[in-house]
This record gives C-alpha cells, structure tokens and sequence, in this order.
C-alpha cells in the first residue's frame, strides 16, 4: 500500500537527496512570469523562496520547489490566515509584526521577512510613518533625529533595531516601536 | 431557505442559469454569427433585416389580426416579468419583434466574459439597464498563473454606460481592473446608484471608495470583497454623508487600512437598515462589542480582530457574549481574523440561529471548534480551515444535517504539508450532511472509497472540487488513480454542474467525464490525464461545458482540434503547460474568425517559438480587442 507512495523515494537517482526533477522542470515552465514582469508574480515565488531557504537553517528535510499557483488558493486567503495569537511563541514565517509611532493615530503591520535588511526595513518605515531615522552608530545608537527606531523581542525587551544580525532580528522581532522624544534619548545612548 | 450569496464570493458560479433549453446548434457555418448556448450570456443575433432567422415577417400584415405595435405592447407588459435570463435569451430568439421588445424590457444584464462583446454593443442593444454584472479575468489569474497587467479594464464599461445609462443602480464586478477614476467616474455619473459590489478586483484604494460613499446619496450595498485595495490613507468612513443612510449592506474585510472606528460607529447609528456588515481587521474586538450593542438589527456579521491588542488591562473586559446575545437577527458570521481560541466562547449564543459560518481565515484546533459547532443545527453554509482535521469534520456531521455548501482550506498551503484533513473526514460528512450540495476540499490524501461513498450519499451535489495538494497522489489505501471516485461523482451526481479533479488520473476519469457528465458546465484539471483522448473525451461527451481551465496536463493540438465545434458554445478554454503548439492555435483562430485566440507568454526563447505557455481563448462577437499588453498575443 505505502509501497506505490513511496517507491519514489528509494529511486536511483543523479539529482540531489529530495529534490525531484520532473518538479523543478515544470517549475522553470510555470515560472516564465517571473522573468517577464516582476510585480505581482514575483512575490508569491519570493515568498517560497524565504520558505524554503528559511527552511535549511533548520533541520528539516529539505522540501520540493513550489509550483507556481500550486495548490490552488488565492494569494488573499494565504496572506491572511493568521497564526494563532498565543502570548509564548511568536510564529515568524509569513506574519506580521505590528508597527507603532509615538504619536501616530493608528497602528501599521509589516513582514519582516520581506526585507532583505535593516536598510531596507528602515526605508520602508520612513515612508510609512513620514520621518526619518537618522544615522545608526553602533556604540552611541542613532543620531541625528528624533526618531528611535525599537523592537521587542521574544523575551520582551525592548532593543534597538540594528543592534543584533539581520537573522535573528527577523526570528526574534515581536513588534516595532518608533520612539520619539525623552524615551528614545534613553536607548539611544549605547545598549 | 435563501443563502447569503455573498457568502460565497471566491468561485461563486453562475448557479442561477442552470438552463433546460439545449443549446443551440452552432455546428453549420452557413451562420456567420455566435450564439450563446441560451445559459451563459445573451444571445445575439445579428440586427441587419436580411438575417433574421424564424421570423414572423413584419411586413405580412395580412396574416396577423392586430398591428405589429399592440402585439409589442403587450409582449412588453408580458416580458416585464422575465427575470431569468436563459428565459429572456430564449425569448428574444423567437423574432425580431421579441427581439426588439425584450431589449427594451431587460434591465439586468450579465456578461460572462467582458471581452465578449464591446461596450458600445451593450448599450446600443439594450436601452434600459439598471443592473450589470461583469467578469473580466479567467480564475486562474488568481493563481499567479497570469501576469498583471492583462486587462479585464473597468474603464470603457463605465465611461459608455456613463452616457448612455444615467439611471443606473446596480454594478457587480468580478475580477476586473477598477482605478479611483472609474469609481469616480461612476459616482458622478450616476445619481441613482445603489449597489457597488466589488470581487476579486484590484487597482482602486480607499481613495475611489471614499468618492463612491461621499457622492452616492442612495447606496444601499458596498461590498468590497476579497479584492486589492490600496491604502491611500483616505479616512473614507468619514466620507459618507452625514445624514440618516439607505445602507443595508457594508463590506470592507479586505481593506488593509485602519479604519476610523468614531467614524464606523457614527455611520453604523445613522444607518438604520444595516443588516450585513463585514469589519477588516483593524477594528479590534472592544471596538465590536460597542458596534454590536448599537446594531441589534444586523443579520450578517463579519468580525473585525478577534484578540485582544495590547497586554490585557486591569478594567473588566467587556461581556462579549452580551454583546452577541443582543445580536438575535445575526444568521451570518464570518471574520475571525487574528484569532485568539479563548474568546470565540462569546459567540455561543448566536450559533443556534447561525446558517452561514465562515471561520476560514481562523486557525482554530478540533479541541475549540467541537463546542461551538455542536450548537449550529442550523447552519447551511460552512466555511473553516483544516486545522479543525477529521474530528472537527466528523462534529461537524454529527451536527450539521441542514448543511448545503462545505469549504475546508489549507492551512498550510504546500503541496508537501502534513495535512490534517483526509479521507476519514469527507467519508463523515458524506454520511452526516445528505443534503449537501457544493463542496470545496483541500486534503493531501484522499481515497476513491470516501470520493464514491460522498456521490452515493450526496445525490443534490452541484458542485464537487476536490484538491489532493501533492500533485499525481493516487489512492493511499490502494495505490490505484482517483479515476473510480472522480467517476461515480459523474455518475451518480445526477446534477453535477461543476467539477474540479485532482490527484493522480489516468484518461478513463476522462472518459468517466464525457460519457457521465452532462450537466457539467465548469470542469478545472490539473496534473492530470495521460493523453489527448482524455480532453476529446470531455470536449466531445459534454456538451454543456462552458468553462474549461487546464493547467500542467499533457493534451496537445489533436485534442484541442477536436474540439471546435464547441468553442463558439463556451465561455472559455484555458490552457497552460500543455502541449500546444503556436501552429495549431493559428490554425484554430483562422477558422473560427469569432474566436479570440490568446497566447500569453514569453517568445523570446526562439527555441520554444513554436510552444504556447499559456493559451486563453473565448468567443467575441466584437474581435480581439484592442487593450492586448505586449506579453499577450492574439493570433
């Protein structure tokens, strides 16, 4: 019975350990989009690339390349199929942390996973929010504007964004907070 | 017994025209012109004199007793009362008279494929319409099987109905490309306007809706649902006036912008015929509570975020159960973004009068789903996610008897996820819900045993799309193909309109297909099939298929020659990673003028010149059109 599902597995092959040929090739032909215009269809495919490449640095068995469209659910329905909300872990890939301003009405959600690094996650805060962060100096924090960018993290402290590798920021970020003012100052002076 | 069709926004059929009339026979090309099958969208017949068919000439009058303009008067009062419009098709086939007269009579006009036909022709045959419904992309768009970009524009639908309908009440908009122009466009034009109903459309933002709230003094509906709208950071809930409204219905779910709650709250209290409203995710659960105790009247709710925000506070958290006790009127629930288990308890008292459930966005484990689920006797529409696995679905049959319409998405939507939901579960509700009609069910394994049990238990089933995630998986138990579950469907699912296949199936699930399926009108494949003999197969055994979407199957130019003397009968053919060749589709589109032929994907590579990616064709009664991006070709 399991036999036929899994007669696959025990094949002799050239390929790598997991990876399965018919399946990339069809990827390469179902994936032409991407090449042609790089708005709406690349994103879906970035995202299955994190997933997978986020993947091997675990030590799960490395998993099949994703078929474009494959399975058949609407980007819609899989950006917004949230993780349960539990106060202990916070799942990480494909959610949004929740971004807050000192003084901004509303609150504002972004995945940091999206960005390739703290450059272009501050960018892209700087646009959202309308300000700008300053200059980040490793030893003093950032200088330079009013604005401290912050995060808390899985043990819930609030640190400074730059401060620890781009990887375990995006593994261990629960929230963003932009401080202003007095309390910005605070962090702002070395950590 | 009526369902909330907007319920059921993602793949909604056209269930309405299930037409007994048989199409009509296209086959001898002595007729120049397209006719629908009288189902799909209206049928033309071309307006020269000299080409009218069966008709009662106008110019005996010695052979009828009362003038020609009496007889219309009173087909006129008559037609009046034609709603169908498989009924009106058929009727304004009989002769011009009929022709001319129901034109002038129909006010609701639905168009299947918005490169049918153009604009222009809409309006110079019909004079009187209040209502248009609209789809524009092909639904393997949604899958990124597309790129953007490809048309399916709102925007010379609106600016020539803008002048030629002033009185227009009523838009319904699936899958086309809308901008804040043409939003704007429509609310100045037309004074009228009740009914915006937005699906699977993107290119607007807050911005076009927030003209739409402000100037459209009559709305009565605004329901944007599972559509791209961009955060202009407009405050648009602040834009409706300021009076009493006519609302009824307010949908903004998919909405990715923070909404002014003071503003909702306003517009909720001076808005005394509300009866559905669908919150987005920014409106928190306190938010909801006030919202409820102001709205007792609401009949269909969609939550906004079901958490709590920030650490919980010392105050007393509000008694939500109250809030939805007051709510009597509520037959509808959808929402549950941002989930938090412990308090969906506070929707217990409403489940009991619960017909429509949709807890598809909310990953909620069997452990809290089996309470709730076992006080909704009545529910009839049910939406979840499978993390509620097979026991959830078996709560769920043990619950449900009235159930009509069943979705179980993936939680984890990868072909190679676990997988929580199987063969046991659907084998459940086939025994539990007799009654069942359409269902929708992502799983990873599957068995023809559970697949023939659901088509001798479920006789009304309509709908059957079954998606086994791992692509070619046969039968786990037995290791054969899907071929004999997918085949008793058509067999024993007498009427069976729509069907989706999966898993690993060989050409006789095809030949299941043709010689079982003919009521079928929508049949997706995917990963499917051995060769060509199984498109003939459908292509030649179903002859009221009008939509046909295939991906990644090897049927190749024989199997699509084979099937011209239907294409002018359907809506659509789709076909991508196949085995087509760019010849065979011109040849296809040379001999059949009124057949768009579509080819959509990059021929730069001069060595696969000859292959097509993506073919796209459909009947136009106008020629290619002339929006055509560069990636597209039309042959």
């Amino acid at each position: 019975m399991d036999e036929f599902v899994n007669l696959k597995e025990t094949e002799l092959r050239l390929g790598l350990p997991g990876t399965d040929n018919v399946c990339e090739e069809k990827e390469v032909v179902s994936c032409c989009y991407n090449n042609i215009s790089n708005k709406r269809a690349l994103p879906s495919a970035l995202e299955n690339e994190i997933e997978s490449s986020t993947r091997k640095t675990e030590t799960s068995p490395p998993r099949k390349a994703q078929i474009v469209g494959w399975p058949p659910v609407r980007s819609y329905r899989k950006n917004n199929i949230q993780t349960k909300k539990s106060e202990s872990d916070h799942e990480v890939q494909g959610s949004y942390v929740k971004v807050s301003m000192d003084g901004a009405p509303y609150l504002r959600k972004i995945d940091p996973s999206c960005y390739k690094g703290y450059s272009e996650l501050l960018k892209a805060l700087e646009v959202m929010f309308k300000f700008s962060v300053g200059e980040y100096f490793e030893r003093e924090g950032y200088k330079g504007s009013d604005f401290v960018p912050t995060y808390e993290d899985k043990d819930g402290d609030w640190m400074l964004i730059g401060d620890v590798p781009w990887e375990m920021f995006v593994c261990t970020c629960k929230r963003l907070r932009i401080m202003k003012g007095s309390e910005a100052r605070g962090l702002g002076c070395g950590v | 017994m009526t369902r909330d069709r907007s319920e059921m926004s993602e793949d909604d059929d056209d269930q309405q025209s299930q037409s007994q009339s048989p199409p009509l026979d296209l086959r001898s090309a002595a007729i120049a012109e397209p006719c629908s099958s009288s189902s799909s969208s209206f049928s033309v017949v071309d307006s020269t004199p000299n080409k009218s068919r069966n008709c009662i000439s106008s110019g005996t009058l010695t052979s009828q007793p009362f003038p020609d303009h009496v007889l219309e008067n009173v087909l006129e009062n008559v037609l009046q009362f034609l709603d169908s419009r498989c009924d009106r098709n058929a009727a304004s086939l009989v002769c011009k008279s009929w022709w001319r007269v129901e034109a002038s009579t129909r006010s609701e006009v639905f168009i299947g494929n918005c490169y049918a036909l153009s604009p222009s022709r809409l309006t110079q045959r019909f004079k009187r319409v209040s209502s248009l419904v609209l789809k524009g992309k092909p639904r393997f768009a949604d899958f990124n099987l597309m790129p953007p970009d490809w048309g399916a524009n709102f925007a010379p639908w609106v600016s020539t109905m803008a002048k030629a309908y002033p009185w227009l009440e009523k838009v319904d908009l699936k899958r086309m490309f809308v901008t804040d122009d043409d939003l704007a466009l429509l609310a100045e034009s037309f004074p009228g306007f009740k009914e915006l109903i937005l699906v699977c459309c993107e290119g607007f933002g807050t911005s076009g809706i927030a003209i739409v709230a402000n100037k459209c003094r009559k709305l009565k509906v605004l329901d944007l649902i599972e559509s791209e709208v961009t955060d202009d950071e407009v405050d648009w809930i602040s834009c409706f006036p300021e009076d009493v409204t006519c609302l009824e219905s307010l949908a903004f779910d998919c909405v990715e912008a923070p909404i002014n709650f003071k503003a909702l709250e306003g517009l909720v209290a001076r808005s005394p015929c509300l009866k559905k409203l669908r919150l987005n995710r920014f409106v928190s659960l306190v938010e909801l509570h006030r919202l409820l105790l102001g709205a007792p009247q609401l009949t269909s709710l969609g939550t906004g975020s079901f958490s709590h925000d920030e650490e919980p506070q010392s105050e007393q958290e509000p008694d939500y159960a109250a809030a939805f006790r007051a709510c009597k009127s509520v037959v509808c629930l959808s929402g549950f973004r941002e989930l938090m288990p412990e308090y969906l308890p506070a929707i217990y008292p409403v489940c009991a009068n619960l017909t429509s459930l949709n807890f598809s966005y909310a990953n909620i484990s069997p452990d809290m789903f089996k309470p709730i689920i076992h006080n909704c006797h009545k529910l009839q529409v049910f939406w979840a996610l499978d993390s509620i696995c097979d026991e959830g679905l078996q709560a769920v049959a043990e619950t449900c008897k009235e159930l009509r319409e069943l979705r179980i998405f993936p939680f984890d939507p990868r072909e190679d996820s676990e997988g929580p939901v199987s063969e046991v579960g659907l084998q459940a509700i086939s025994e539990g819900c007799r009654k069942l009609e359409s269902i929708l069910y992502f799983c990873q394994r599957m068995t023809n045993a559970a697949v023939i049990a659901m088509s001798e238990n479920c006789p009304e089933l309509t709908v059957f799309r079954l998606c086994i995630m791992g692509r070619h998986r046969p039968d786990h138990v037995t290791g054969k193909p899907m071929d004999e579950g997918f085949g008793a469907i058509v067999k024993n699912c007498k009427k069976l309109t729509r069907l989706a296949v999966s898993g690993l199936l060989t050409d006789q699930a095809f030949r299941y297909m043709g010689e079982y399926g003919k009521l079928v009108r929508t049949l997706s494949v995917a990963f499917a099939g051995d060769s060509d003999m199984a498109l003939r197969h459908v292509l030649e055994g179903c002859p009221r298929l009008q939509k046909l979407e295939i991906r990644d199957s090897p049927f190749g130019d024989a199997a699509l020659r084979s099937g011209m003397h239907r294409y002018y009968n359907m809506r659509f053919v789709w076909m991508s990673a196949c085995s087509l060749t760019r010849g065979c589709c011109k040849d296809i589109a040379r001999a059949m003028p009124n057949l768009v032929v579509e080819v959509i994907g990059s021929d730069d590579d001069d060595d696969n010149r000859d292959y097509v990616e993506t073919l796209y064709m459909y009947r136009s009664l106008d020629g290619p059109r002339k929006d055509a991006p560069k990636f597209v070709a039309i042959l």
